[in-house]
C-alpha cells in the first residue's frame, strides 16, 4: 500500500478528461473503460481506500497496460500512468504474492549469479510459454514447455551470449569519446548481431567501449511485475557495474533497458528507495538511446550505396517514443546511402508486446499487433526496422503469423550493413 | 439496485460479454471530467438500436434509470450514474455508415469518435467543422447530445447546425426518425434541434445524418499580441466589424500567458497583456488579403506582435501556445471550476472587466480564455480545495460572474451544459414558466422518468427550488 501511498498526489493529477482513450492501446483495442489510464487510475484510488477488492480482476486490469507511455506523453496533465500502474502491482503483490509470472520471472532473475544461460532462457521465453487462461479465473496458467504451437514465432537463442564473446574493455584512439555499453538480455541472449552492430559502428569512430561483465538485467521485467525488490537487486549492480567505469556516456540499444537506465530507476526505484537515487540519477543522466549517441557523434556512412537500395520502414517503439527519440533513428536511417525509408501508417503505435502483457493479455497483445502488422506489409518494404529487440520478436511473430517472410532488422544492423 | 431477474434481462439483450456489474468495472464507468463520482449497478454496451430499445422497454416496464453515456468526456456530469441504476455506453455503435458527396451528407452512428470522422470526410474534400477541445476521444453521440462548441463556432457554428436528421430511441423504446437528409423540411415541430443539447433527457441518439461542407482550399494561422486585454477585446468586434469572419478567434488573457510561459517558455514578448489566435480560411488569395486587412483593423489597439505562420510547423508552434494553457493551469492551484460563459462579442471588454472586479474582490484566482469569437470564454476559477473556505468563495464568485455574464445578455453555459453541475444556477437564467414547459416536455417523452433522470433541472423542492437570492 505505500507504493498507492506515494503516488496519491500523482493520481490526484488526473481529471478524468478521457483524452488518454486517444492514446492507449490496450483501450482502442478493446473499447473497455477499466483499460484506459483514466479507468485504472480510478480503480487504483478506490484500492488506495480500500474499497475494491484485491482479487483476481483488479489483478488483471493492472495487468492490461503495456507500460508504453502513450498516455502520458499525450495527457494534459502529464499523469505518470505507467507509475502507478506498477504502484498497484506492488501493491498487488503485496496483498496476494506474485503472480505466477512475475514468480517465476524474478526467481530466475535472482538466481545466484544472474543471468545464467539456462535461467534466462526460461525468463526469456516466459511471456512466450506462460499463457494465462481465461482471464477472469485468476492465475491459472498453463505452460507445457513444447506447446509453442499455436502460431507462436520465437527466434532462436544465440548459440553464445554476446557478453561471453567480447572484452570488458576495448581501447579507442585517444581523445575519443568513452562509452559504457549496457547489453541487456534480448541483445545478449537473442540478438547479439546487434551489440556487434553497435560496437563495429563506435569502433569506427574511435570510441573506446567499457562492457562491464558485473551487468545484469536492467530489472524492468520484475519491476513492471510489480516486484520492486527483485528489480531494486538488479538495479544495485547494474549501477554498481556502469559506474565503475568513468566514461561520458551510457549507450543502450534496447529501448526498454535504455527506458529503465533512463526514466524508471530514478523516476519507481529511485522514489522507493532514496539511497538509490543520487547514483540513478547520475547514471540516467549519461544513459543515451544508441541512435542518439550516432547523430551526437555525428556517425557518417562509409560506403555510397550502389545497387538497389533497401525499402526500410521504421517502428517506433514506445520506450524510445516516450523519451523522445523519434528523429535520430529516422534521421540515421535517411542518411544511410544503401537504404530508402518508406513511413508506415501509425509507426508511432505501440506493437503489442508491452513485456509480460504479451501474456496475461495475449489477445489484446495480438490484437494490437495485427493492426501494427497490416500497416508494415502496406508499405511494401523489404524490411522493418526498430530500436527495441523486444519489439522486433513481437513484429516477427506478427508477420509470420501473417505469413510474411519480411525481414526484421534493428536500426544498429541496417546502418553497420550498409 | 438491480434485482438478479433484471440483470439476466439485460444479459438476455446484450450477451454476458457486454454486461458490466464486478465493482471495478462499475468504479469505471462513474466518473466524467467534472470529476464527480456515482457508481452504476449496471454497465450495458448495446451492438444496435434494437438493443438499446430492449434495455429501455424493459427499464419502462421495471422502472429503473438509464445513462446513456458516449467517451464519458462532458464537463457537467450529463452521463453521471447519480443515484445509481444502468449506464449505456453507445461506443460499439460506431460505424460511419455512408458519406454521400452528391448531396454532402453522412450517416453515422453514434460512437464515431469525432476526430476520426472529420479524417475520413476530409479524404473525399469535405469538412466537418465542429471542433471541440475533446474531438481526438469525444463521440459524435455526444457532441450532438450535448450540442458541442468549439473555437471554428465563430465562422460555421456548433453541432446543431450540421445536424439534418436523428435516429432515436424513446424512453419508452419507441425508435423513431427526426428531420432528414433534405435542406429544407417544415413538417411539424423541429424535434432534430430539439434533441441538440438534450442533454440524454429525451431520448438515446442512435443515428446521425450530418451536412457537410467543402473542404476550404487554405488556413492561415496568425499570432497577435496585445499590450492591453482591452486592446485584444476591442481586436475580436474591429475584426467582425471590417466584415471579416475568422474561422477562429481564441483569446488567451494575462494570467492565462504567464501561466503558459511559466511553464512552456513558447517566447510571447513580457509587455503581452492579452493575446488572440486568429485563424482563416478559404481560398488562398483571399486568406492573403484577409490576413493583412486584419493587420491593418487592429494595428491601431495597443496590438505588440503581428505572427504569420508560413507553413503548417510554424502554425502548429502557435497553436501549441493555446494547448499549453490547460497543463499549465495546475500551477496555480490544483483544483478549478471550468465555466463557460457566453456574450454578445461586442460585450467582451465589459465582461473581462467584471470578471477582474470580482477577482479581486474575492480574491481568488481566475484565469480566462477561449472562444473570443463567438463571446465564449472558458472562466476558470483555480482554487485549491484543501484550503478552508476558498470553495466558498469561489462558489460566491461563479455567482457574480454569472449575475454580470447575464446582465450583458449572455448565457450561462455556450457549451457545456448543464447536467448536474450548474443545476444550481439555472434559475439565473430560466424564468419558472419556461422551466415549467421544459419539464413538461421531458414528462411528455419520459412519462417514468427512466432516462438520465436528475439530470438539467434540479428536482429536490419543486415548488421554491432555489433560494431567492439566486434569483
Amino acid at each position: 500500500m505505500d507504493s498507492l501511498r506515494r503516488l496519491e498526489k500523482e493520481m490526484k493529477k488526473c481529471v478524468r478528461c478521457g483524452a488518454c482513450r486517444a492514446y492507449c492501446p490496450a483501450f482502442l483495442e478493446t473499447g473497455r473503460e477499466p483499460a484506459v489510464a483514466r479507468g485504472k487510475i480510478a480503480v487504483a484510488q478506490h484500492l488506495l481506500h480500500q474499497d475494491l477488492p484485491w482479487d483476481g480482476l483488479t489483478r488483471e486490469i493492472m495487468a492490461n497496460c503495456l507500460l508504453c507511455g502513450n498516455c502520458t506523453m499525450n495527457c494534459p496533465n502529464e499523469v505518470a500512468t505507467d507509475e502507478i500502474v506498477i504502484g498497484a502491482r506492488e501493491a498487488l503483490a503485496e496483498k496476494r504474492g506474485l503472480p505466477f509470472l512475475a514468480r517465476a520471472v524474478s526467481t530466475v532473475l535472482r538466481f545466484p549469479r544472474g543471468m545464467r544461460l539456462g535461467a534466462a532462457i526460461a525468463y526469456l521465453l516466459s511471456p512466450l510459454v506462460f499463457r494465462k487462461i481465461p482471464a477472469t479465473s485468476g492465475l491459472r496458467l498453463r505452460f507445457p514447455v513444447p506447446f509453442l504451437g499455436n502460431n507462436r514465432h520465437i527466434p532462436p537463442l544465440a548459440s553464445k551470449p554476446f557478453l561471453s564473446s567480447c572484452p570488458e574493455v576495448l581501447p579507442g584512439k585517444p581523445g575519443a569519446p568513452s562509452v559504457v555499453f549496457f547489453v541487456g538480455c534480448m541483445n545478449n541472449f537473442v540478438y547479439p548481431q546487434i551489440g556487434e552492430a553497435l560496437l563495429a559502428l563506435l569502433q569506427g569512430m574511435g570510441c573506446t567501449i567499457f562492457i562491464p561483465k558485473g551487468q545484469q538485467c536492467c530489472g524492468l521485467p520484475a519491476l513492471s511485475g510489480g516486484d520492486l525488490e527483485t528489480s531494486r537487486r538488479l538495479a544495485e549492480k547494474n549501477l554498481a557495474a556502469l559506474g565503475s567505469f568513468s566514461a561520458d556516456f551510457v549507450v543502450s540499444a534496447c529501448a526498454s533497458c535504455g527506458g529503465a537506465l533512463h526514466k524508471f530507476y530514478p523516476a519507481v526505484l529511485g522514489k522507493a528507495f532514496p539511497e538509490l537515487q543520487g547514483q540513478a540519477e547520475h547514471i540516467a543522466g549519461k544513459t543515451l538511446d544508441a541512435s542518439t549517441l550516432l547523430t551526437r557523434l555525428g556517425w557518417q556512412p562509409r560506403g555510397s550505396g550502389s545497387g538497389e537500395p533497401l525499402a526500410v520502414t521504421y517502428h517506433d517503439p514506445c520506450h524510445l517514443r516516450a523519451r523522445g527519440v523519434t528523429k535520430d533513428p529516422r534521421d540515421l536511417l535517411k542518411h544511410a546511402p544503401g537504404v530508402k525509408l518508406v513511413e508506415m501508417e501509425g509507426a508511432d503505435r505501440c506493437c503489442g508486446l508491452g513485456g509480460t502483457f504479451n501474456v496475461h493479455h495475449y489477445e489484446t497483445s495480438m490484437g494490437i499487433n495485427r493492426g501494427k502488422t497490416a500497416a508494415i506489409l502496406r508499405t511494401g518494404a523489404q524490411a522493418v526496422v526498430s530500436g527495441c529487440p523486444g519489439c522486433m520478436m513481437q513484429l516477427s511473430d506478427g508477420l509470420k503469423q501473417q505469413g510474411s517472410a519480411m525481414r526484421v532488422m534493428h536500426t544498429l544492423e541496417v546502418l553497420a550493413n550498409e | 439496485m438491480l434485482n438478479k431477474g433484471t440483470i439476466e434481462k439485460l444479459i438476455g439483450i446484450v450477451g454476458q460479454a457486454n454486461l458490466l456489474t464486478a465493482r471495478q468495472d462499475l468504479v469505471c464507468y462513474g466518473y466524467d471530467a467534472t470529476q464527480m463520482e456515482f457508481l452504476p449497478d449496471a454497465v450495458v454496451h448495446p451492438a444496435d438500436p434494437g438493443e438499446v430499445a430492449a434495455i429501455l422497454r424493459l427499464a419502462n416496464a421495471e422502472k429503473f434509470p438509464v445513462f446513456p453515456r458516449g467517451a464519458g468526456s462532458g464537463f457537467t456530469g450529463g452521463s453521471l450514474p447519480k443515484g445509481g441504476g444502468v449506464v449505456l455506453v453507445t461506443t460499439r455503435m460506431n460505424r460511419i455508415l455512408r458519406i454521400d458527396t452528391d448531396n454532402l451528407v453522412a450517416e453515422v452512428e453514434p460512437g464515431v469518435v469525432t476526430e476520426k470522422f472529420q479524417q475520413e470526410v476530409e479524404k473525399l474534400g469535405l469538412f466537418y467543422p465542429p471542433d471541440p477541445a475533446s474531438l481526438k476521444f469525444s463521440t459524435l453521440g455526444g457532441n450532438v447530445a450535448e450540442c458541442a462548441g468549439g473555437p471554428r463556432a465563430v465562422k460555421y457554428g456548433v453541432t446543431k447546425d450540421f445536424v439534418m436528421g436523428l435516429e432515436v430511441v424513446l424512453p419508452n423504446g419507441d425508435i423513431i426518425r427526426t428531420g432528414g437528409e433534405t435542406y429544407k423540411g417544415v413538417v411539424g415541430y423541429d424535434l432534430t434541434k430539439l434533441m441538440c443539447g438534450s442533454e440524454g433527457t429525451l431520448g438515446i441518439i442512435t443515428k446521425i445524418i450530418f451536412r457537410l461542407l467543402p473542404l476550404p482550399e487554405a488556413k492561415k494561422t496568425i499570432l497577435a499580441i496585445f499590450g492591453s486585454i482591452d486592446g485584444a477585446a476591442k481586436a475580436v468586434s474591429t475584426i467582425i466589424r471590417g466584415k471579416i469572419i475568422p474561422t477562429t478567434l481564441e483569446f488567451m488573457d494575462h494570467p492565462t500567458i504567464q501561466c503558459v510561459e511559466r511553464r512552456f517558455h513558447l517566447g510571447i514578448p513580457s509587455t503581452a497583456r492579452a493575446l488572440l489566435i486568429i485563424e482563416v480560411d478559404g481560398d488562398r488569395d483571399l486568406i492573403e488579403k484577409q490576413s493583412e486587412q486584419i493587420r491593418a483593423l487592429i494595428s491601431p489597439l495597443d496590438l505588440v506582435e503581428f505572427r504569420v505562420a508560413r507553413d503548417a510547423p510554424e502554425a502548429e508552434q502557435i497553436w501549441k501556445v493555446r494547448r499549453s494553457v490547460s497543463p499549465s493551469l495546475r500551477d496555480v492551484n490544483p483544483d478549478k471550476y471550468n465555466e463557460d460563459i457566453v456574450v454578445p462579442r461586442s460585450k467582451i471588454p465589459e465582461i473581462l472587466r467584471q470578471i477582474e472586479a470580482v477577482q479581486k474582490k474575492y480574491d481568488v484566482p481566475i484565469v480566462n480564455f477561449g472562444h473570443a469569437g463567438d463571446g465564449n470564454i472558458h472562466v476558470n476559477i483555480m482554487i485549491d480545495k484543501q484550503v478552508i473556505g476558498m470553495e466558498q468563495k469561489a462558489q460566491e464568485a461563479i455567482r457574480e460572474i454569472f449575475r454580470a455574464t447575464l446582465n450583458a445578455g449572455g448565457t450561462l453555459s455556450g457549451e457545456h451544459g448543464i447536467g448536474l453541475a450548474k443545476q444550481p444556477f439555472l434559475a439565473m437564467e430560466m424564468g419558472p414558466e419556461q422551466m415549467a414547459l421544459m419539464k413538461t416536455i421531458k414528462r411528455a417523452f419520459d412519462p417514468h422518468n427512466i432516462l438520465n433522470p436528475g439530470k438539467i433541472f434540479p428536482e429536490a423542492n419543486e415548488a421554491a427550488p432555489f433560494p431567492p437570492s439566486l434569483r
